[in-house]
């Protein structure tokens, strides 16, 4: 019964948690409702819900400085961004440009896409 | 001419220098860290992306983040440093000669020597590759450094040419700089990286992978305009009729490293078939007093295995200096280790024991990928002496074992041991 009321696969998702690299598919039902198959372990399938329902990346980039060593500093996000805002983040970053020294942890652009977001620097790099 | 005197000289200054040299200058020791570089940190500077020290730290740091914590234990512990410094020669009696541009050639005279030079990247797979030389052929490190130190982009149409990680990490990279990645070849008919890199990086910006095919023609002439890509079968030899050109102005190589070991050789020391340094269990190259960790010795995948290699280094350094040094080495039993079925390369070469050791640490990486297997260690009567079973290999993927010695029935007159990977038969219970 439940079978003919399925409408089917929406989505693989390849589990990444670990080396075997399941496959996990994603069914959706008439009233909407999802369901996981696939997984064979527990991380697996919150793994599988979080990219399904709220996919996010730990963004990592590098951003201009000013009178430093090198014409670049490595920066990243001190959590993981939701995926859809990424390219605005990168946008923002491109168009800023901060000043050495700075020291690694320091809170280059705060709240960057209104998520508790900070964009962080990577490492120390003093002033030439 | 300047010479320095100190315990321990430390060639290279990436993950496994730093690492080596903390562990020396705890101990109480004098060591001097030499680096030709403008900064200290090696390649992982350029690593910009996250996914090091899970191990070491539990907990993903950038590449820059990873070495920003040994450079500030470096300046912490006041661990004397030379940069643009680099090391010519490993001269007879373990003299270094280096050249700077502040004092021109120096001399150090150390105790012991710490080889940390790290590795480099292979260019097999454009070398065959008829056409013309034009600009716009890189290997994926060199754009690496350009995109995320130097601030250059190395075209705006890419191919990259091999799935290792850092190709499938700069694919991403230079998509996020607004390049078009068209395609990443694969000779192999599998990805060589990580799979959480073909899923984040290619997968996650559809950028095709393309397996058992390969870069057959190069075209252009003072400016790459494209490529002719071929499949291959599994034994490489190419499928005739399956031509296609794909429109670039930029090729990435990403075919491997290399243990970089000119200076090894030079000095006389022994290397072995993959390109680093013949080894025993202490590390310790052919010469005495001169030791290899890091990417010099093997190339790793990991960061976190570097540092703990360069800190048995370093404790080993220092042990022979306290112990060895200007001494007869005694050693009970010299056994040789050789890889046996799907094994690709075993390290150490050979392990001395002697009644310090009690335990033994073996890398080694397989030729094939394969699933439910057992790792055997047999010695020189086929009797197997240590056995692990493991869920699945690969090549991309070290393995390392750490052997009890009073867990195993050595037998004294043993002198040569091997290590094979070989199918289970029975279910494997996870
Ligand atoms: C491009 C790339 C990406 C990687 N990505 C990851 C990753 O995502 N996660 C992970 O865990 N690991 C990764 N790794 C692996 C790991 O980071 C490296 O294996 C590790 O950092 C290597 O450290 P090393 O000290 O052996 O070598 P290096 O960092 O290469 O250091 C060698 C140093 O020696 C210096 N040197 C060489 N010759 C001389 C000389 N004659 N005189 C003076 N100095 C000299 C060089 O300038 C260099 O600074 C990556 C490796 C590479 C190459
Ligand atoms: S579901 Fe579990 S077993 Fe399968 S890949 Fe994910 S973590 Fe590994």
């Amino acid at each position: 019964m439940k079978e003919c009321e399925d409408t089917g696969i929406i989505k693989t998702i390849r589990c990444i948690v670990c080396p075997t690299g399941c496959l996990i598919e994603v069914r959706e039902d008439i009233e909407g409702k999802n369901t996981f198959q696939g997984y064979t372990c527990k991380r697996g399938l919150e793994y599988a819900q979080q990219e399904f329902f709220e996919p996010k990346r730990i963004m990592t980039t590098t951003i201009k400085i000013d009178n430093a060593i090198h014409p670049l500093l490595p920066v990243r996000s001190n959590k993981p961004l939701l995926k859809e805002k990424l390219n605005e983040a990168f946008q923002i970053i491109a168009n800023t440009t901060i000043k050495a020294p700075v020291k690694m942890g320091d809170i280059l652009i705060k709240n960057i896409t209104n998520e508790d977001v900070n964009i962080i620097a990577s490492r120390d790099m003093e002033k030439k | 001419m300047n010479t320095y005197k100190t315990d321990v000289a430390v060639i290279g200054s990436g993950a496994a220098g730093l690492a080596a040299a903390i562990e020396v200058k705890k101990a109480g020791l004098e060591v001097l860290l030499l680096e030709r570089g403008i900064e200290l940190g090696g390649i992982l500077m350029q690593c910009i992306h996250n996914g090091f020290g899970i191990k070491e730290f539990d907990k993903e740091l950038t590449g820059p983040e990873y070495a920003q914590l040994f450079i500030d234990q470096v300046n912490q512990l006041q661990i004397p440093y030379k940069l643009d410094t680099m090391v010519i020669e490993i001269a007879f009696d373990n003299k270094l000669y280096a050249v700077n541009k502040n004092e021109g050639l120096i001399e150090i005279i150390p105790k012991a020597i710490i080889l940390a030079m790290g590795c480099r990247e292979r260019t097999r797979g454009a070398i065959n590759v008829p056409g013309f030389r034009p600009a716009g052929i890189f290997t994926a490190g060199q754009v690496q450094r350009f995109v995320n130190i130097e601030g250059y982009l190395p075209g705006k149409t890419i191919v990259i040419l091999g799935s290792g990680d850092i190709g499938m990490i700069m694919a991403r990279r230079l998509t996020w700089e607004g390049c078009k990645v068209k395609a990443v070849v694969e000779i192999q008919p599998y990805v060589s990286g990580l799979l959480r890199n073909e899923v984040q990086c290619l997968e996650d910006y559809n950028i095709p992978l393309i397996t058992s095919y390969t870069v057959t023609k190069i075209h252009g002439k003072d400016r790459l305009k494209g490529v002719t890509i071929e499949a291959v079968t599994k034994d490489y030899d190419r499928i005739i009729g399956t031509e296609r050109f794909i429109e670039c102005d930029a090729l990435l190589l990403s075919v491997g490293l290399i243990p970089e070991n000119e200076l090894t050789r030079d000095a006389g020391a022994e290397i072995s078939s993959m390109g680093g340094p013949v080894i025993n269990n202490n590390l310790e190259t052919t010469l005495e007093g001169v030791f290899a960790c890091g990417n010099v010795l093997q190339v790793h995948d990991l960061v976190d295995l570097v540092t703990a290699e360069a800190k048995r280094a370093g404790k080993n350094a220092v042990d022979y200096i306290n112990t060895r040094y200007k001494k007869k080495l005694k050693t009970i039993q010299s056994i040789c280790l050789f890889p046996g079925n799907n094994v690709n390369y075993v390290k150490p070469d050979n392990i001395s024991l002697s009644e310090n050791i009690h335990d033994i640490i073996i890398n080694l990486r397989v030729k094939n990928p394969d699933r439910r297997v057992q790792i055997n260690i047999k010695d020189d009567t086929n009797r197997i002496i240590y056995k692990k079973k493991k869920s699945y290999v690969i090549p991309s993927e070290m393995i390392e074992l750490n052997i009890k010695i009073n867990e195993i029935d050595l037998n004294p007159n043993c002198n040569g041991l091997i290590i094979e990977v070989i199918p289970l038969l029975e279910p494997l219970i996870e």
